[in-house]
């Protein structure tokens, strides 16, 4: 029989985040349908304004930045510890989550505006080749290994990966100049952003930043029991492969395996 | 490190010298990449001169992931690997010649397909400099993103599939500079075929000086 791998206590700060992201995201879908007037020029359309900038913040710098960080203190001898190991793999995980919303709330916004799903436009291509990369650091990930192994190898393709990132951004921003990524998140958009709108557009960011560190905290828990199941899961299949040699030792009257001083 | 480097290097390009595997397969099948993207785009003459320049980038970019999971297999061999990492060669050493002998490799590789866009797209390059330089620059980049990669899935059994995966987005910038600043350098656009080396410059120092840093623990790791 196995032994039940048992779950670690989800901390009480995680639950209270989680219930907290929930109460503003509800507050977020009420005051975004309900309480905002449409918009002058865009009408119900800009209601996407209250979902794809907070995801596509959270995909871009929260998850990024705690990916980057973990893997750095990962690689770093003094901080070294799985932990940061199993941080920076939960945000990517999460990260792709969300940037592969960006893409899909984006394209979403695009087609009636645009008049297309997809445009060649600065941003939409740097952010799929992050979806890209992210999901090329996932494959890497799945590949078994040894637990230390398998992190300093998938610290390093993070941090590879993050000095891509800029790179990647400053060129197809030269790629073509001509985007209308900036609609969003021109600056001097913020001015036209008036009252209700600008509150609710203040609390999605709350919102999605709060189901996000929810998600990490959920999906670290789920990768330390992955890592349990695992462990235990060699531990079961040797002693299991040990218990049929020894039968079969028994049955034929063979060699006795290691130990017991059979053969001389 | 430097000794080392010409070391490796010079061990990985009399493998090739002598093998012949780049020459006899790499090289035919970076032209097989530029013919069938001609078949995709059609006979067109003009928009295939168009295309041109992203064609070679392209033929250039996947021969490169031949290129590195080769550098890489000469190591696979049984214990080949350890034999390297026990030999007391500094790690930065051992990266700077694979780097090196990769390089050497699609330098060769980029004469040939050079002479291949000229005669078959009817293309001519106007602003010969540019497009050396760009090339040069772009080499250092994909090679030494290109060894990094092939370090990190070294050992693994799906490297095969997973290499071009991890490397082909991370190459996604010197594709995109590159064909730009070919694109420059055949319409003898000089000027604006300069700001595209602004990519490939900080691309390649960046990846050199992460490989020289990385490739021990990554070594240890694989």
């Amino acid at each position: 029989m196995t032994e039940q791998v048992t779950a670690p206590r989800r901390p009480r700060w995680l639950d209270v985040v989680g219930i907290l992201g929930i109460v503003a995201l509800g507050c977020t879908v009420w005051l975004g349908l309900w309480i905002t007037p449409p918009d002058v020029v865009q009408g119900n359309l800009a209601r996407l304004l209250y979902v794809h900038p907070a995801v596509a913040t959270v995909a871009l710098y929260w998850a990024g930045g705690v990916a980057a960080g973990g893997s750095l203190l990962y690689l770093w001898p003094r901080t070294r510890s799985l932990f940061w190991d199993r941080l920076a793999a939960s945000a990517v995980e999460v990260g792709a989550v969300f940037s592969a919303l960006t893409l899909v709330t984006g394209s979403l916004w695009g087609r009636p505006v645009w008049g297309v799903w997809w445009t060649w436009d600065a941003r939409l291509t740097s952010t799929a080749l992050l979806l890209l990369l992210e999901i090329g650091y996932l494959a890497l990930r799945r590949v078994p290994a040894e637990l230390d192994v398998r992190a300093k190898r998938c610290a390093v393709a993070a941090l590879l990966v993050a000095v891509d990132v800029p790179i990647v951004h400053f060129s197809v921003d030269w790629w073509n100049t001509l985007h209308q990524g900036g609609t969003i998140l021109d600056p001097g958009f913020d001015l036209h952003v008036h009252g209700i709108m600008l509150w609710t557009m203040g609390l999605s960011f709350v919102a999605f930043t709060l189901v996000f560190v929810w998600l990490l905290g959920v999906r670290y828990q789920v990768e330390v029991l992955q890592d349990a199941v695992g462990d235990q899961e060699l531990d079961v299949s040797l002693s299991e492969r040990w218990s049929e040699d020894a039968d079969l030792v028994s049955v034929t009257g063979g060699p006795a395996p290691y130990g017991s001083g059979g053969a001389a | 490190m430097w000794h080392d480097a010409v070391l490796v290097a010079g061990k990985d390009l009399r493998i090739e010298a002598r093998s012949r595997v780049g020459l006899w397969q790499v090289v035919p099948f970076a032209l097989l990449v530029l013919v069938l993207l001609a078949f995709a785009i059609g006979p067109d003459q003009a928009s295939l001169r168009h295309a041109a320049p992203g064609i070679f980038w392209v033929a250039l970019l996947f021969s490169t992931v031949l290129a590195i999971q080769r550098s890489v297999a000469v190591e696979s061999g049984e214990g080949t690997r350890d034999g390297l990492r026990l030999s007391g060669i500094d790690p930065a050493g051992i990266f700077l010649g694979k780097a090196a002998a990769v390089g050497l490799q699609l330098l060769v590789l980029q004469v040939v397909l050079w002479a291949g866009v000229t005669f078959l797209f009817d293309v001519q390059v106007h602003v010969v400099w540019l497009a050396v330089v760009a090339s040069l620059l772009a080499t250092v980049g994909l090679a030494c993103a290109g060894v990094l990669y092939g370090a990190l899935s070294a050992g693994l059994r799906v490297r095969d599939t997973l290499l071009p995966l991890l490397v082909l987005p991370v190459l996604a910038p010197i594709l995109l500079a590159g064909s730009k600043a070919w694109e420059a350098a055949l319409n003898g656009n000089a000027p604006s075929g300069t700001q595209w080396l602004k990519v490939l410059v900080p691309f390649a120092l960046i990846y050199l000086v992460v490989g020289v840093v990385v490739y021990g623990p990554l070594q240890e790791a694989a």
